[in-house]
């Protein structure tokens, strides 16, 4: 059975950077950063007390008060993230198939904000005996984005939630990768969302030490591939990409922004939180992406990073692209665009697959920003091309976007340009 | 309006997202306010929080219209 070919024909995104996909990426390769005091809770008793939010985010326009209210925020970034991708793809779905129109919108963790309300009452009013909103577990769990976009367009395709703590959305982009090349279906509605700005998120991640606390400035706290950096930067918000069949995609003259033509998936299988030191499985899993792609290292011009500015976690995956690249590496760009978004955990691999996608159709880079000179790390390759600061123009053939979760889920998927 | 009845109210509006000139007494949640199951559950424990009762499910049951619930909570609250 021959495959089918998968394109990119819309894009969405609600971040930390901007309220939609321009003037998100406007700010990526301005280099702007999400970062600031987090104004969601009191973070005052807080070892971080920054986050990169979402700013003015207007539920209202997306959902009216009764159906917001049903929602998670990170299900309502999720549903305006993906009524902008559908709309620039200009897909007519009342003249489709429904029945092979799907969804995967995942999430790293969910409505943990509902489930801190929901749980939190409990425990505070517990006299008073099981007092459940009946909304909390529909609310709550990670797969509820998917069922939501479906029943809002009526699309009874593949629908369901891909869970791989940051991993989460680039495994969704795979899996959609495979339904469509399959003939499983004929339109994916690929994402990630994820809304975790809230007490018990950041106090649990400050207990991991996984959080930066460099409270005294928030902008410049992310800094991958710096020595002084001491943790990652919550981020939040969705991103959402419209997967679409080949020959689906021309028949109805939609414009194409990247073709979509391999993923890679893997597990460290070494620990709960910690990447492996030598980039074990994440040399696997960009191995296993061009394998799929049927391309050389070569062949690839940018590599987004999962670089999340944690001590162990940059220099690992620096050691995998230099043996999985070879001397190749040294064309690559390389760039952590969490530098400027935060790490929106699940929905960081829709984000940065959005920023792959970007990249091949515009040719330029996005930086990581937030490097200062005499910041080296002894076990990070300067030669390298980390697009330091400053966005770069030139051409981008293939873009390869690595994000690696929790547990030790490890997925790559390459975009490239199209031609027929 | 009692007391009761025009709390009761701000309650529906504010859950089901409807006018308040469509909350009459005669008004069905689900029939006429839009509600589902999930929704009426939810305003049953909106009026224990709100009244500090507790309405067991056999009289929740039993209560489908805006003065149902009036008339429960006016002969249970404290």
């Amino acid at each position: 059975m021959e495959l089918k070919r998968v394109v990119v024909t819309g894009l969405g995104a609600v971040t930390p950077l901007g309220n939609d996909v321009q003037s998100t990426w406007n700010s990526a390769i301005n280099g702007v950063s999400g970062a600031g005091p987090i104004t969601q809770f009191d973070a005052s008793k807080f070892k971080t007390q920054f986050a990169c939010e979402v700013k003015d985010f207007d539920v209202a326009k997306y959902l009216d008060r009764k159906e917001a209210r049903k929602c998670d925020r990170y299900t309502q970034l999720a549903i305006a993230a993906s009524e902008e991708a559908i709309a620039d793809s200009g897909i007519k779905f009342e003249t489709e198939d429904c029945d092979k129109i799907g969804v995967i919108v995942s999430a790293g963790i969910g409505g943990i904000k509902t489930f801190e309300e929901e749980v939190g009452y409990y425990f505070q009013n517990k006299e008073m005996g099981p007092k459940f909103n009946p909304f909390f577990i529909p609310k709550m769990i990670a797969d509820i984005a998917s069922g939501h976009i479906s029943m809002r367009h009526g699309l009874r395709g593949p629908n369901f939630g891909t869970v791989s703590a940051c991993a989460s959305s680039t495994h969704s982009a795979i899996c959609s990768f495979d339904l469509i090349r399959l003939g499983k279906a004929s339109v994916m509605v690929v994402g990630g969302a994820e809304a975790s700005i809230c007490e018990s998120a950041i106090g649990g991640f400050n207990a991991m030490t996984a959080l930066s606390t460099r409270n005294d400035s928030p902008e410049t706290a992310s800094r991958p591939f710096s020595a002084s950096r001491d943790g990652f930067v919550m981020g939040e918000g969705a991103a959402c990409l419209i997967f679409e069949e080949l020959e689906h995609a021309l028949a109805r003259g939609a414009k194409i922004y990247a073709e979509v033509v391999g993923g890679g998936m893997s597990a460290d299988a070494y620990h709960l939180t910690s990447s492996h030191p030598e980039g074990l499985g994440a040399k696997i899993v960009m191995k296993a992406a061009l394998e799929d792609a049927n391309m050389t290292a070569e062949e690839v011009d940018y590599v987004n990073v999962h670089g999340t500015s944690t001590p162990v976690g940059d220099p690992s995956e620096i050691k995998a692209i230099k043996e999985v690249f070879g001397d190749s590496a040294y064309n690559l760009n390389i760039s952590s665009t969490k530098s400027m978004t935060g790490h929106l955990l699940g929905a960081a691999g829709a984000m940065e697959s959005l920023f792959c996608v970007l990249s091949v159709q515009n040719d330029i880079v996005p930086p990581t920003i937030n490097f200062t000179e005499g910041d080296e790390d002894s076990e990070i390759d300067y030669k390298l091309n980390l697009t330091f600061n400053k966005a770069q123009k030139r051409e981008v053939r293939a873009a390869l976007s690595n994000t690696f979760g929790f547990g030790g889920h490890n997925a790559c998927v390459i975009v490239k340009k199209f031609n027929k | 309006m009692s007391d009761v009845a025009s709390r009761v109210k701000a309650i529906i509006v504010d859950k089901l997202g409807v006018e308040e000139t469509e909350v009459t007494n005669a008004a069905s949640f689900t029939n006429d306010l839009g509600a589902d199951s999930l929704d009426t559950v939810e305003l049953i424990m909106e009026f224990e929080k709100e009244f500090g009762i507790s309405i067991p499910d056999d009289q929740a049951e039993k209560i489908s219209t805006v003065g149902d619930a009036v008339s429960y909570i006016e002969a249970n609250a404290k």
